[in-house]
């Protein structure tokens, strides 16, 4: 189960919606951990064509993940209006490179419906829900499940 | 108003393990890791207690009661001695230095500070 | 188990304090080995120990405790002179200083099992030698020092002189409650004890009523400076057991008369004894005490103090009283204590905090270096107040760095303390006999390298007590003196620490070494390899196996892992021999892990650094030096020889491998060696020059990257990767390198 819905007192969520590719998503917001404009990445090698490379976090280190480009929605080709979002996985921070985020929404844990099993194969598992907003519709992303090869690397 | 507790032992465990027992019980508690430093800290910072260990470098318990009790100002300043003899010779010795009482380790945190309300009221 | 326990902290604390312990007992009694520890080197091992068992104690780790008291007690004997420090005594404390580091080893979970037999061989060589041996080798004989039974002991032997009545007798209840008599000596208010609080404590048992008992007050006028004139006598109504009485009394039983009177006669276990006779008992009590467990016996009591003029004598006593009592000296401790506090002065910071402090005054450096290209690139002038306001900026942010990487540099000391065990160890394994020479201790390096020398150094020294030296017999056919010699030597040189492990064994079987590396197809059988080549051949993968190393001296472990350890800590190792005199290891780390010299070079577009230690020689090449072997690999020529060529552009992957067929590349050959001594020349577009660097990892944030060891921020803000040379060694040899290269004309 998802850690963002692990707390069944908490039924309200805060989630962070953004566009990526063509299409909108959410992201728990306590997972956010800052929010910053784009800043050309130093390639690394011998990576997937995801990985944007690594950026200087005031002083750290921060891996790139061209988030459309994971969930196989297509390269992004960064301009001014993309975001990194840099979230926490696990013990590490992580850099989303996104299109514009957009809003933060409350919802209920009713309001999530299950994830269809209609999604691209590089989606599968890492979207947890769907979520209707009015005449949008949200998937809510499990940003603990994008970075699979740093588990098999610390296993 | 807070009590200060002077701790003199150079063993950084057991000066950590007082300081918890003292803080949770509400004292100040100051710290020396020898005899000499105990002195030095009492003239610099007074306490209303001093708990020292016996076995020490440079001065060790003994010396340091001799020491205290030698300033006219600290008469009746109660010094708990640290020993985990359980004969009663330690006891005996730190007694004839000028020592109101003492404290076997390993100690209870509880009694720990029963001992020190005993002394010092 | 949680940080956030202060109990779990605590013992925390605990180990690593056993840790300075273990190496102060070490210190000192191998001072006393070499016959040089004055008595302040025994006291020092027992203090350890002391605190070790103390700390023990308070953790309830009770066969520490048990193995602790032992070692304890042994020494005791040895500092009271009541035992002689002789041989026999030294070998026996090294045993119990090497039995008790494992029993801290194991409460800390860091070995896995105990070795039971060994702990009470220990244990009974010691009680032997306490007590001549002449005792039962019971383990359990030993009084318990954490039986909380024993705090009692004061009262026990008291008990034995009525030996008539039971042991349980000493519940005496009283029916109604007990008058006391309690009457202070002198002492006790010198001792600091007070007698408001023993009676507010006396009220905490029950409803008292307290007479005061003024008959001996002296008039005013006539009264003494000091003495103790008054007596209380208080009726406390409650059925309490005598010794709930005395208990609070405990602290001053020697310095008051203390009468306890049961009301209403007692309720059990003495039934038969006279109320009155309780008294006595009580007296009896006092003086048995004070002749069982001292024996020039407290001080005469002197007459008595005057408690109840306390208030106005307060003023007026102290100044007398002690003035004539205790003459002793306050300052003259107090003023050796300031001298010797000035020269030891130090305090323990945790690691965590100065680490903080190395990773933020590190982006200081950074941005000040950014902000100064900024500057730059405005267009200001050399002799614009801001510009030189920066470079003044520069000088005291590169100042704090050095200061603050300072805080962190330790004297090898501590790893090298723990040599002499292990080469006990493993000569009493090897039935050799070895001295361990230590030369440099002092040498300072940053903490981090310091923790992670132990396991290299470990491993030299087995090797070269195991392979390095020869046994006895053999050391005498060849001439040399029976006991072998290990030094151990430490030493500063160019911005890095070298370490010398070194023996007058019986060096390096060039022949062996060579045949095995051809067995293991490691070399070509008619392979043209210098005796320098030859002895390095033993850090190559693959060269160490089961058969090869010993159970001593490897573990499973080869030198090649020693290799790669040291490698990874940036440093090198290299071994000289010279056939029937001796080998010695050198090995070279930098001063920190913190930061790295490197040479900044582009290469398909970006700024990498190839680390300093790896580089050798950086050339442009002539007509002529290139080769193509075949239709793939190319090699250069550096000093009559071929090197593999390895673009890293292509390698890397920043180019794409079909512009391979264009012959347009210009460049760089940087000529480096992995540890291996295998050379290979890199080729990039340009060199930019040579800066120190601080390593930022990219393993805490994502992953390890082949061909890339690290990262690094540069002035710009930007991060540049830090090349893996031993990688990309390995990997051109692995990939075919279809490059066409131009030489610069």
């Amino acid at each position: 189960m998802p850690h963002h819905l692990s707390n069944p007192e908490a039924s309200q969520h805060e989630l962070m919606a953004f566009m990526a590719g063509d299409q909108e998503f959410c992201v728990d917001i306590m997972a956010i951990r800052e929010i910053r404009g784009w800043s050309s990445a130093t390639p690394l090698p011998k990576t997937p064509g995801y990985m944007k490379g690594v950026i200087n976090l005031r002083g750290t280190i921060l891996p790139i993940l061209d988030l459309s480009a994971r969930i196989g929605l297509g390269m992004c080709d960064p301009s001014g209006r993309n975001v990194i979002m840099v979230v926490q996985i696990g013990n590490r921070s992580v850099g989303l490179l996104v299109g514009a985020v957009s809003e933060i929404i409350m919802v209920n844990t009713m309001d999530i419906q299950p994830a269809p099993e209609v999604a691209l194969e590089d989606m599968r598992g890492l979207i947890t829900g769907i979520i209707p907003v009015g005449q949008r519709l949200l998937s809510l992303l499990d940003v603990n499940l994008l970075l699979p090869e740093t588990e098999v690397e610390a296993a | 108003m807070t009590k200060k507790i002077l701790t003199v032992d150079d063993s950084r465990t057991m000066r950590d393990m007082l300081k918890h027992a003292l803080c949770d019980a509400g004292y100040e508690v100051v710290q020396a890791e020898d005899g000499v430093e105990g002195l030095e800290a009492l003239e610099r910072e007074g306490a209303d207690v001093v708990i020292t260990d016996i076995n020490m470098p440079r001065l060790d318990g003994f010396g340091l009661i001799e020491g205290i009790r030698a300033n006219p100002v600290y008469r009746g300043l109660p010094i708990l001695v640290l020993t985990t003899e359980s004969s009663g010779e330690k006891k005996v010795r730190a007694k004839e230095a000028g020592a109101t009482g003492w404290i076997i380790k390993p100690f209870d945190p509880i009694k720990l500070i029963d001992v020190v309300r005993r002394v010092s009221g | 188990m949680s940080a956030d326990d202060p109990f779990e902290a605590i013992k925390q604390t605990f180990f690593l304090e056993c840790e300075e312990l273990l190496t102060d007992l070490e210190t000192n009694v191998t001072a006393l080995t070499f016959g040089d520890g004055d008595g302040e080197a025994i006291n020092a091992a027992f203090r350890a120990v002391h605190s070790i068992k103390g700390g023990a104690g308070a953790f309830g780790l009770e066969e520490l405790v048990r193995f602790a008291h032992v070692f304890e007690t042994f020494m005791d004997e040895l500092r009271s002179g009541r035992k002689p420090c002789d041989d026999q005594a030294v070998r026996a404390m090294l045993h119990a200083s090497d039995v008790l580091a494992d029993h801290i080893s194991f409460a800390r979970g860091l070995i896995p099992a105990m070795d039971e037999e060994r702990s009470n061989t220990v244990i009974n060589d010691l009680r032997e030698l306490i007590h001549g041996g002449s005792v039962s080798t019971t383990p359990d004989n030993d009084p318990d020092p954490t039986d909380p039974s024993l705090e009692a002991f004061d009262f026990k032997p008291v008990m034995f002189d009525f030996g008539a009545l039971p042991l349980d007798s000493k519940t005496e209840t009283a029916a109604d409650g007990w008058i006391i008599e309690f009457k202070p000596h002198f002492r006790l208010y010198e001792t600091g004890n007070e007698p408001s609080l023993l009676l507010r404590e006396l009220a905490r048992l029950g409803p008292t009523s307290v007479t005061i008992d003024t008959s001996e007050l002296p008039v005013l006028s006539n009264l003494p400076e000091a003495g103790s004139y008054l007596k209380w006598v208080v009726e406390l109504q409650a059925p309490l057991d005598r010794h709930a009485i005395t208990e609070i009394f405990e602290f001053v039983d020697s310095e008051c008369d203390l009468n306890l009177t049961p009301i209403g006669g007692l309720t059990s276990g003495l039934a038969g004894v006279q109320e009155t006779s309780s008294v006595p008992v009580d007296t009896v009590d006092i003086a048995a005490l004070l002749a069982a467990v001292s024996e020039d016996g407290a001080k005469p009591v002197p007459a008595g103090a005057a408690p109840a003029l306390a208030e106005q004598a307060d003023s007026l006593v102290p100044s007398v009283a002690v003035s004539n009592d205790t003459p002793k000296t306050v300052t003259a401790p107090a003023g050796g204590a300031k001298q010797v506090a000035a020269t030891q002065a130090s305090i323990r910071v945790d690691l965590d905090r100065i680490d903080k402090l190395i990773n933020v005054v590190g982006e200081l450096v950074i941005q000040q270096a950014m902000l100064a290209q900024s500057v730059t690139e405005c267009g200001l002038t050399v002799d614009s107040s801001v510009k030189l306001g920066l470079d003044d900026l520069e000088l005291l942010s590169r100042e704090i760095q050095d200061s603050v990487m300072a805080i962190r540099a330790q004297p090898v000391k501590s790893v090298f303390q723990r040599m002499p065990r292990l080469v006990r160890e493993v000569a009493e394994m090897t039935g050799k006999s070895v001295r361990l020479v230590t030369e440099g201790e002092g040498t300072e390096v940053d903490k981090t390298v310091v923790d992670r020398l132990a396991e290299p150094i470990t491993h030299m020294i087995r090797n070269a007590i195991d392979h390095g030296l020869e046994d006895a017999q053999g050391r005498m056919e060849a001439g040399k003196s029976k006991e072998g010699t290990i030094k151990l030597a430490a030493l500063h040189r160019s911005g890095h620490i070298v370490i010398e492990v070194s023996d007058d064994g019986r060096g390096i079987n060039r022949e062996r070494v060579r045949k095995i590396a051809v067995e293991r197809g490691l070399i070509a059988h008619d392979a043209n390899l210098t005796n320098e080549e030859t002895d390095n051949l033993i850090f190559l993968p693959g060269f160490s196996t089961a058969d090869a190393v010993s159970d001593i001296s490897g573990r499973g472990v080869g030198m090649d892992v020693v290799r790669r350890s040291i490698q990874q800590l940036g440093g090198r190792i290299s071994i000289a021999s010279q056939p029937g005199k001796g080998s010695v290891f050198t090995m070279s780390l930098p001063l920190t892990l913190a930061v790295q010299d490197g040479m900044v070079v582009r290469s398909g577009g970006q700024t990498l650094l190839a680390p300093l230690t790896a580089v050798i020689e950086s050339f442009t090449p002539k007509v002529g030096d290139l080769h193509r072997i075949g239709s793939g690999d190319w090699v250069i020529r550096f000093r009559d020889r071929f090197l593999p060529l390895i673009n890293i552009a292509r390698i890397l992957g920043f180019e794409e491998a079909d512009k391979s067929e264009v012959d347009d590349i210009q460049g760089i050959a940087i000529v480096v060696e992995n540890e291996a001594g295998s050379q290979a020349a890199l080729w990039v577009d340009t060199i930019q020059g040579q800066r120190q660097v601080v390593i930022k990892s990219l393993e805490s944030n994502y992953r390890k990257v082949v061909g890339i060891s690290a990262a690094t921020i540069l002035g710009d803000g930007r991060v540049a990767l830090i090349l893996d040379v031993d990688a990309l060694i390995a990997l051109g040899r692995q990939q075919a390198n279809h490059v066409n290269f131009k030489l610069a004309s």
